[in-house]
């Protein structure tokens, strides 16, 4: 069983985006959270003081502790935000600016 | 010369706010419906995502009855024009605005754009979030709140892992536990370190069988839940570890395995109990908090972690009603009869009339015994004693800003903190992106200082040029993009 | 009989002012207890952004008590080197060095202040008021446009110039006052409150009664802030220090883009203003811990905490205009603090002569972080005798009480 078996569900056609330079397939209507998940990635950010890698914690947008890139922006809640074909994703290092 | 309709926005498309707003429309007060998600429903009747075609979307639902009453409704009073639905609206403040509310909202998911609405009423259903408290290992990626986990698998059909632990205090990890297996996951365990079973051997014990038998009796409904998850249970396998913690969560970069050991009745571990469990995803959860931030914006009184409502639902503040979570945990039943009791009360007192409670007395009722049992609830599910004791001093509390366990004791012991606040300005406990939303109560407990709600009068982060320039024109009677009937 | 217990001065306040109060006195050699109703740092401290400033004030007594606490912050905070054997430096005024190294516990940054002006008018006026400060003892640099980008990148194009002020520097406010407590190894009482002050027969205050017994002294400094009046009303002396209310708005955490503590020329006069209505003009800077600080907003609205989205979207505004790239910086949190003010917008510090044995230290206004160190370091003087190193005339604390009398 998987959860897309148990609810019936007939997915419309899947798309890929990059991560980290590697394409993945997303199945549309998922978060990048989702679609990470999906593809066997849980940590996409590293912390500004100790480099600790981080991932989905409370999955529901109060956390931040998903934050990752996304074609070039910084500090976008993975669980929140739709993945839309082609996008770039990244691991966010630190606040995510450069300089 | 024809009298303006009265608008009432409702802050949020869960059960409360759901049944706030199906309330009110039908009583004559045009309503907009403000919500955050892409679909109405909240987090416990959060919707997969569209375009992944679920057809059986129940099947990771309960008392979905009720939800096709609240959705078919709502595509009643959409069609008819009496209520308008914001979805995609992240509302960051809302201001009271010469005898008017202004909702002030910002465009997901980029969250970049503005919006607002004016209304002459608000209703506050704002839901909650989970509370988790610390532990060794409780950053590493894998390790995620129960809540989280559920909402992943509801909204866009997937699973953190395949072996998965469930972990923590209350009620929502057993559905939590049961969804997962159902979806295909392996539960290894669920690790509760209450024991709920108290709760029936307490209603017997002669000083609480009256309030906690009559908390129990009242919902014979609840009863059956509960055996119904114990059926669940032994169906998917699920060993049920009763009065044990995970202290410790393994991994290098990501979770690999937990400690599970048997509390003592001093709280610490009982030496030579710990029992080490792979996993790749830990769900863990120790209860839920309101969300009180618009409230607390407005100046509506607090009343312990959630907003203060009378009997109408009303807070302290006119024309601002709350219900549901953000007013105290208790479920999606309570939410609705509080929604329900709040949409009716504002109804007639935006149209001038003062509402008669006897028409809402069914609601009413239910409302007195599910808080009751609720309360009940709390007491079988406390937190183990001294918990805090156990975190090591080199445990992360505040996720955001990576501030230790030390770093807090420190503050307290040294440098003069007693409270929250003080703790959080010498130590940076809770200034990070979350504002303290995650570490607040891991933080208080490990202080040893009263858990004291932050103010957070913005309740989401907002970009200064949105801040900077004029608000936008009324939203609120554009049509919803997200929701069609 | 009550619980009571004896020191040589009672500190009333744990905040910014009575720490750096309860440093001097105990290196002076006095017994200091301090006592707050609340914890450390929880009134105006805890809500302040942490200016060590020179450049907002005019020629005149605070200039002179900001240019002295300047130079002890300097050796409050400075490191020593291990090869440096010289005897602390004492009683000349400077930081006496007993506490080396306290800079990076509190945050201390260096930073300097650079005040820009957007019209060549402004400019004018500015580098006017610099003339001034430089007479009275400040380092001043003028800064024409081009050199303004060089120092600051991210500022909006177009400005006409600016002024350098290399001595503002910035603490963080609650790191400060915790870390000067236990450094000064006072007593220190906080969650105590003090509900009256002891006076003898002879009239000489004797010592505080709290919610918790008495504490008795000869000397009692109210260091209390906002709530300065209170605590003189209950020496039965009259003090007027009233809230002035301000939000400041802090953003996400970002690497250093606001290198100095930034401001408009306008902001002085907003200091200086005796008006009860909003003014907002933007001070922006970065910090160590990452956010950028936007103030400075000052309300004459008493003691009402409630949240004012006009308030924090006229900062927003005044911030954005400086640095354009803060538009699509978001903003995570505002706070609200009072500044305690005085009449002539001086604060009173010294001995009381209407109750002898209270002094005061209250009613720096937005300023008291920076001048805590010299107006701990006068006080210090006061309370042994000594003959303080700047004339206290234009800070007495009774100079309202003669314009009140008929």
């Amino acid at each position: 069983m998987n959860p897309l078996d148990l609810v019936g569900a007939r997915p419309g056609a899947p798309f890929t985006v990059t991560f980290d330079g590697r394409e993945i397939e997303v199945l549309p209507g998922q978060t990048i959270a989702a679609a990470l998940w999906s593809a066997g990635v849980v940590a996409w950010r590293t912390t500004r003081e100790g480099a600790r890698p981080r991932g989905v914690f409370c999955g529901i947008g109060v956390c931040f502790d998903c934050l990752v890139t996304v074609d070039g922006r910084p500090g976008r809640r993975a669980c929140l935000t739709p993945a839309t074909p082609g996008a770039d994703i990244g691991t966010q290092a630190g606040t995510g600016h450069d300089d | 010369m024809t009298e303006r309709r009265q608008v009432l926005a409702v802050i949020g498309a869960g059960p409360a706010g759901l049944a706030a707003a199906l309330a009110a429309a039908a009583r004559g007060v045009r309503v907009v419906l403000v919500d955050s998600a892409a679909e109405p429903g909240g987090q416990f009747y959060r919707q997969p995502a569209p375009g992944l075609g679920a057809r059986r979307p129940q099947a990771l639902h309960h008392q979905w009855r009720t939800w096709e009453r609240l959705r078919d409704g709502l595509a009643t009073h959409l069609a008819a024009g009496r209520v308008s639905c914001l979805s995609d609206h992240h509302v960051w403040c809302v201001e009271r605005d010469s005898g008017r509310f202004a909702v002030h909202a910002l465009l997901g998911p980029e969250q970049r754009e503005p919006a607002s609405v004016r209304a002459d009423g608000v209703v506050l259903a704002t839901g909650g979030y989970e509370k988790v408290w610390p532990f060794p290992g409780w950053t590493l990626p894998g390790v995620i709140t129960a809540g989280g986990a559920q909402a992943m698998l509801k909204g866009g059909l997937t699973l953190p892992g395949r072996t998965v632990v469930v972990a923590g205090t209350g009620p929502l990890l057993l559905p939590v536990a049961t969804g997962l297996a159902a979806a295909g996951a392996r539960v290894a365990a669920l690790v509760e370190s209450a024991d709920p079973t108290t709760l029936v051997r307490r209603s017997a014990h002669p000083r609480n069988a009256v309030r906690g038998a009559r908390a129990l009796a009242a919902h014979p409904g609840k009863l059956a839940e509960a055996g119904g998850y114990a059926a669940q249970l032994l169906w998917h396998r699920i060993p049920v570890l009763r009065r044990r913690a995970v202290v410790e969560a393994h991994g290098r970069d990501r979770l690999e395995s937990v400690t599970v050991a048997v509390l003592g009745p001093d709280g610490r571990p009982v030496p030579g109990t710990a029992q080490r469990l792979d996993c790749d995803t830990l769900a863990v959860g120790h209860g839920l908090l309101p969300h009180t931030d618009l409230a607390d914006g407005l100046g509506c009184r607090l009343d312990g972690a959630g907003v203060h409502v009378d009997d109408e639902q009303r807070t302290d503040v006119p024309g601002v009603w709350a219900a549901g979570e953000a007013t105290g945990i208790g479920g999606a039943a309570l939410s609705l009869a509080e929604g329900h009791i709040a949409g009716r009360s504002a109804a007639a007192r935006l149209n001038g009339t003062a509402p008669d409670p006897r028409s809402w007395a069914p609601a009413a009722r239910s409302r007195t015994r599910l808080r009751a049992f609720f309360a009940e609830l709390d007491r079988a599910y406390a937190a183990p004693v001294r918990w805090a004791e156990n975190v090591p001093d080199a445990t992360v509390v505040c996720r955001c800003e990576e501030v230790t366990a030390g770093a807090v004791r420190e503050a307290v012991g040294s440098l003069g903190a007693g409270d929250l606040r003080t703790v959080k300005l010498l130590t940076r406990a809770g200034m990070g992106w979350c504002q303290g939303r995650m570490c607040e109560p891991g933080v208080a407990g490990v202080a040893g200082c009263d858990l004291t709600p932050g103010r957070r009068p913005l309740a989401r982060p907002v970009p200064l040029g949105v801040l900077a320039a004029p608000p936008p024109p009324d939203a609120g009677t554009s049509p919803c993009p997200g929701t069609s009937p | 009989m009550t619980n009571q217990s004896s020191c040589d001065v009672v500190v009333v306040g744990a905040g910014m002012i009575g720490a750096a109060c309860a440093l001097y006195a105990v290196r002076a050699g006095l017994d200091v207890v301090v006592v707050d109703r609340g914890p450390v740092a929880g009134g105006t401290t805890g809500a302040g952004e942490g200016n060590l400033l020179v450049s907002d004030k005019e020629p005149g007594p605070e200039l002179e008590l900001a240019l002295l606490s300047c130079r002890l912050w300097r050796g409050i905070t400075e490191d020593r080197r291990p090869d440096d054997h010289r005897p602390p430096t004492r009683g000349n005024g400077l930081g006496p060095g007993l506490t080396p190294g306290l800079g990076r516990a509190v945050e201390y940054e260096p930073k300097g202040g650079l005040v820009v002006a957007s019209t060549p008018g402004a400019l004018t006026a500015l580098t006017e008021l610099a003339v001034g400060q430089r007479a009275a003892g400040v380092e001043t640099v003028a800064v024409d446009a081009n050199q303004l980008r060089e120092l600051e990148p991210y500022l909006a194009p177009g400005l006409a110039g600016g002024v350098l002020y290399p001595q503002d520097a910035q603490v963080m406010p609650t790191l400060a006052a915790a870390h000067l407590l236990r450094a000064s190894g006072a007593r220190v009482e906080t969650g105590r409150t003090v509900t009256g002050v002891l006076r003898g027969p002879d009239g000489a205050v004797r010592g505080v009664r709290t919610d918790r017994g008495d504490l008795l002294a000869p000397s009692v400094v109210n260091a209390a802030g906002t709530w300065g009046a209170e605590v003189a009303a209950l020496a039965g002396v009259s003090l007027p220090v009233l809230p002035r209310r301000g939000f400041v708005v802090v953003t996400e955490p970002l690497p250093r883009r606001v290198r100095h503590k930034v401001y408009s020329a306008d902001y002085v006069a907003d200091v200086a203003s005796d008006s009860a209505t909003l003014q907002t003009s933007p001070v922006v800077e970065g910090t160590a811990a990452g956010p950028v600080l936007i103030g400075a907003s000052r309300e004459r609205v008493g003691f009402d905490r409630s949240f004012s989205l006009p308030v924090v979207r006229a900062l927003a505004a005044g911030a954005t205009r400086l640095f354009p790239f803060l538009e699509h910086v978001r903003a995570m949190r505002a706070y609200v603090g009072f500044r305690p003010y005085l009449p002539d917008h001086l604060p009173a510090i010294g001995p009381d002569p209407r109750a002898p044995g209270l002094f005061h230290a209250c009613g720096h206004e937005g300023a008291g972080i920076g001048l805590a160190t010299g107006t701990g370091h006068l006080i210090a003087q006061t309370l042994t005798g000594r003959t303080p190193d700047l004339d206290l005339t234009p800070f007495r604390p009774d100079r309202f009480a003669e314009e009140a009398a008929p």
